[in-house]
This record gives C-alpha cells, structure tokens and sequence, in this order.
C-alpha cells in the first residue's frame, strides 16, 4: 500500500487558510517523500497546527491543493484515513476507559491494523494495560495517544507538538517511539517548536514563520546556510564608554555573521579556533574585558534567529 | 470501510460508552438513586391524611356568640374570637381562612371575609356556612351519603410516579447524550475520532443506542420500587411500558444532540438545557395536571414531548391502556426526536 507511482507521500501547492479576516496559512507548498520524516517548524500561531490539520482531513482548506497518500480529501477520505495515523496537539482520552480498553477502541475503526497488545507494550505502558487513563502521568497519557495513533498501523503519521509540556525523560520516550516508526520506512509528519527536537528526528524541515514556509531542506543545509556551523557567544563587562558592537567583530578571520542579542554579541564562525586568538586581541585593544564566552554548534534555533531576528519561543 | 469492520467500529464504541457510564458515580446515582429517593420522598410528603379542618375567626361584636356557637358544633371547623385588627392579620397571614362577622340587628347579612384566590378559603367558606344555614334551621332536602374511595391508581403517588419516570427519561436522555457531546468536544476527542474511519453516523447512533439500553435498567430500577414499596400499580403490559420509555428516552436523546451539536462550553449546554428542560418540568405534567393551566396555552404544553411522554406512561401504567392506542402521543414523541435528531446531525461541530 505505498503511493502510486512512487510519487510523494504528501504534496502542497499553494495551500491557504483563513478564519474570517485572519490568514493563519499564506500560500505553503512543501513536498514529502515516502518515508522520511520531515518537521513543520515555527513559534506558535506560525500556522503548524492549521496546515497539519488541513493533510488530516479535519479542516479544509480556503485554497489551494493537498494531496496525501497520492488522493485528494473530498473525495477518498475513508480511504486515506485507514492509512494515517493522526497525534493531535492536546487530546484528552477518555479518563474512564483502560489504556488497553483505549487502544482497542481505537484498533476497531481500522480495516487492518496491529495487535493492541502489542502497540501498549511498544509504547512502554504494558504494566499499565489495566490502569485508567485518568491515572496516568502527562508522558505516559502522551505515550497513550501514540499507541492510538499507531494501533491502525499507519503508512503516514502525524505529530501535532508531541512532546511539548513534557519533561525530558518523557520526551526521550516519546522520540525513541518515532525512531521505531521511521525504522520501518514510514513517512512521519510532526509539528514543533524544540529545535533539538526536530534536529534529532527529522530529515528535513520547514521552517514556518506568520503562514508561510521561509526556509526548508535538511537541517543539516539549514545550519550550513548560515555560512558556519559554529557559534560564539561572548559578553563584555560594563563600564566602558560605549558598549561592544557587532560591526567591531565582524572583519575578524572565518567570521560569517555578528548579531548582539540579550546582552551577548552572538558571532557565527566557520572555524572557532581560528577566530578566538584575533577575537581576544580585539576586544582587549578596544579596552573590553570579557565577562563570558562560550562556543557551540549551531542549530535551528541560529537559523530561526537569523532569517527573522526573533527566537522560536518568544511569541 | 467493509460491513464487518463498520459493525466492530460500532460495537466498540457502543462498549466504550458503556463502560464510560458505569464507572461514572454521579451518572448512577442521578439515573438510579435520585428518582428512587424523590419518588420516595415525595410519596411520605403526599401521604393520605385525615381531612384538614378549616380555621374561622369570628369578630368580636354584639352577634358574635351566636356565631360561636353554631360554628364550634360544625365538623371539620375550627373557630376563634378575634378583633378586628388581629383578624385580619390572621387572614392576610393564612393563620385562618375565613373572617365572620355580624351586625347586632339578626335581619342584617352574615359577612365572609376571604381571599377568593385560596382554594383553602373557598372550602371554609362552605363549610362555615353550612353550619350557619343550619343554625338558623336551614334543613337538607335530599338525604346524601359518604362513601370514601381511595384505591390504588387514585391516590398522588400514583399519579406522581409515572411523572417522575418521564421527567427522568427527559434528564437522563438529554444530558446523558448532550453532555457527553461536549464534554468530548472540549477534550477534542470528537477531532480525534473524527480522524479515524469511523462514521460520524456509527458514533452518533451508539451513544444514542447505549442511552436506550440503560433505559431499560433504568425504568426497571424505579418501576419496581414504585410498585413494591409504594404499592404503585402498573395496569399495562411492562413491554408497552418499556416501549413508550424507549420511545421517550430517543426523542430526548434527539434533543440531547440537537441541544449540544455546536456548543463548546460545558456553560452554554447546561443553559441550553434548563432552557429546553425547565418549562417542561413546570408545565408537562410531571408534578400536577396539565389540566390546572388556562385552556388557551393548553395546545402548546400538549405538543411539548414530555407531555406525551408522560400521558403516554400513565395511560399504559395506571389505566392499562394498551402501546397502540397511545399513537398520536407516540408520533408527537417520534417526531421531535427525529426532527431534532436530524437538525443536530446536520449543524454538527467536531470541534
């Protein structure tokens, strides 16, 4: 059951969205190979949610195409729908029900699917087969949504912020889960707002910014756009008749880009050790005295800031 | 989606909102404790009682012991002397039903004062002056005899019973269905499903479907006290009873969907349904006769739902009347259930 003619897993062209005067999603067309997982990224209300929500067949669209599985919604949609499976942001099951009770629920609106069993030890809950939902943690009622989402055994799945209000271990959890899925060679759609997410699960991604797609590809391309795949960050102590500026560190060896941000002047270097020795000689010589610097790789978050001045989670 | 898988789907879910229902307490306590204990109550409240005498002030004056007189003898009427103030303080009070007085001169009229709006007053009236008449030698004509009747199927409990299995139909079918609706929808757990190959249809008809088994558990729960502690008689066959309650508890379920399709607070669907409810409590007859309104909104409280629901339920339970000669209520039922229904089906919100 993979698409017809190889062709992608899901295609957008020109995809819009409007709820009365407000444009949530601004023209987006993205394509998604067979499986790969690929990574909607953006702050909130960049329109992650609404442009999932319309490949899930939940909202339709103002305009434009979107063609999952190699069918159209409108037309197929039960068809579609036995192949996907669907994690929405924030769905409470019901309290009452078993978490094997829940999954199985959810196993017989599916024509094949897999063994409920199976899926609730998968996902880590088999001690908790007969615990209500209304007993579990946030992690495991997350988990819970995912076996949900798997129980149909899904060609496609959607990843609506799957890890957000979770903590770390969770989160570690609920990757390792994906990780399993992409094993098996099937196409993953998820939405976030963690960089480390998406730099850790997905093949590629874009990045969404107020409705439209402002940058996309592996993000490995994405970071190596920025023309250095590291980052230093120092801050000067105050005092000094003026303070430190980007345009005084931008001339140094293997320097692509300066910004100054939150006290810090952050540089986007090529090769640190390169850079470090001139960039002490220059700060002393302006009659700056270092108070930090630190070094590390580059990530989204970097390519984020640097194609609209802001950081992910400011909004 | 093949007939089996469509079939599985739908015995799923019907299990699932089974067993949502009876892990919730407060679904089995409103649908079998409650009405249990109001019928209960509401029999000790009503309990037979001897007769209620009348109370009689007399006003102080120069004919007042010849009143007094005459009326301490009457039966069933209990008699003061009070003056003029305190009289009517007692009257406006309801302390006493009825203020007599004289003038001194015995050709001058016996004056009643009353509230003519107090059934009480009406009856102290009568009986005040029956033993007036009588006092000045008024002597009956006819000879006329008591025979007290008070079988079983007369008495308030009776009547009060298939009221209240109607009135609980309304609650239980309405909320039971209603908010379970938006109570899903706020979790987005309608989204959910709505992501899956389920049929909106399928979900819909379980949750309806399972809102009529448990009428059966239901009707049977309160219909047995009725009748084992309260001696309440059930004249029709129990399949017709069962059939009106299942009847009723699908229109309602109907409302119940028609009431929750596009809200989403908990907020806006408890008010909704006090909107739809509450007249039907006061006016369909759950409490006292439909018959005690004006002739001119009569019409409009016969097409209410429950009003036929509970005609319906006391023609099979008290007068044995039979499943299809109730047809005109039951297609009065049928029809609100299936127009609203459809209506909720059609402005459904997932989400």
């Amino acid at each position: 059951m993979t698409p017809p003619s190889g062709g992608p897993a899901v295609a957008v062209r020109d995809l819009r969205k409007s709820y009365g005067a407000v444009e949530a999603v601004r023209g987006i067309s993205f394509a998604i190979h067979a499986g790969e997982c690929f990574g909607l990224l953006g702050p909130n209300g960049a329109g992650k949610t609404t442009t999932v929500e319309i490949l899930e067949g939940l909202l339709p669209p103002t305009s434009g195409e979107a063609e999952v599985l190699g069918r159209r919604w409108g037309r197929d949609d039960r068809e579609i729908r036995e192949r996907l499976g669907v994690c929405l942001q924030q769905t409470v099951l019901s309290e009452r029900l078993e978490v094997g009770e829940t999954v199985a629920l959810f196993r017989a609106f599916y024509r094949e699917g897999r063994e409920p069993r199976d899926v609730v030890g998968e996902v880590g809950l088999q001690e908790k087969a007969r615990a209500r939902v209304g007993t579990l943690s946030g992690g495991q009622k997350q988990r819970l949504a995912v076996a949900c989402a798997l129980v149909g055994d899904p060609e496609l799945l959607f990843l609506d912020e799957p890890t957000t209000g979770l903590d770390p271990q969770s989160r570690r959890q609920v990757w390792d889960l994906v990780d399993g899925f992409k094993k098996r060679a099937r196409t993953v759609v998820l939405t976030t707002h963690y960089m480390d997410e998406a730099e850790k699960l997905c093949d590629r991604v874009a990045v969404l910014d107020h409705g439209r797609v402002i940058s996309e590809g592996t993000p490995r391309e994405l970071i190596r756009s920025l023309g250095g795949d590291h980052v230093i960050e120092i801050a000067v102590e105050e005092g000094g008749p003026r303070g430190l500026r980007p345009g005084d560190l931008a001339d140094l060896p293997s320097v692509r880009a300066v910004h100054a941000e939150a006290g810090h002047l952050v540089l986007t270097v090529a090769e640190p050790h390169v850079t470090i020795a001139p960039l002490l000689e220059r700060v002393a010589s302006l009659g700056f005295r270092l108070s930090s610097l630190a070094t590390r790789h580059a990530s989204l978050e970097d390519v984020f800031v640097s194609l609209t001045g802001r950081h992910l989670r400011d909004e | 989606m093949s007939d089996r898988t469509r079939a599985r789907a739908f015995l799923a879910l019907c299990l699932a909102r089974f067993r949502e229902s009876y892990r919730e307490p407060e679904v089995l306590f409103w649908a079998f404790v409650f009405p249990v204990l109001l019928s209960a109550a509401l029999a000790v409240a009503f309990r037979e009682r001897p007769p209620e005498p009348s109370r009689a002030a007399v006003l102080r004056g120069p004919g007042a012991a010849r009143l007094l007189l005459a009326l301490r003898k009457a039966p069933l009427v209990v008699v003061e002397e009070a003056g003029p103030e305190e009289a009517a303080h007692a009257l406006r009070m309801g302390r006493v039903d009825v203020v007599v007085s004289v003038a001194a001169d015995p050709a001058a009229p016996v004056e009643y004062r009353l509230d003519p709006s107090r059934p009480e007053a009406g009856v102290a009236r009568a009986r005040v002056d029956d033993a007036v008449q009588r006092a000045a030698g008024r002597a009956d004509l006819v000879p006329t005899r008591d025979v007290p009747a008070s079988e079983p199927g007369g008495r308030y409990v009776d009547f009060l019973v298939p009221g209240l299995l109607g009135m609980n139909l309304m609650s239980a079918g309405m909320w039971g269905v209603g908010y379970a609706l938006v109570d899903m929808r706020i979790k987005r757990l309608l989204k959910r499903l709505l992501a899956t190959p389920m049929r909106a249809a399928d979900f819909m008809v379980a949750l309806m479907t399972m809102r009529v088994v448990s009428t059966f558990a239901e009707v049977g729960v309160l219909l047995s006290f009725a009748a084992l502690a309260l001696g309440v008689p059930v004249r029709g066959s129990l399949a017709a009873v069962m059939a009106v309650a299942v009847l009723g508890s699908m229109c309602f379920s109907g409302l119940g969907l028609a009431v929750a399709c596009r809200a989403r607070k908990i907020e806006t669907v408890s008010g909704l349904m006090n909107l739809v409810t509450m007249p039907m409590f006061v006016a369909s007859g759950v409490f006292f006769s439909v018959e005690r309104f004006p002739e001119t909104v009569q019409p409009a409280i016969r097409a209410l739902p429950l009003t036929a629901l509970n005609d319906a339920l006391r023609a099979v339970t008290l007068e044995g009347a039979d499943f299809v000669s109730q047809w005109p209520r039951l297609l009065l039922l049928a029809a609100w259930g299936g127009a609203s229904f459809a209506l909720g089906l059609r402005l459904f919100r997932w989400s």
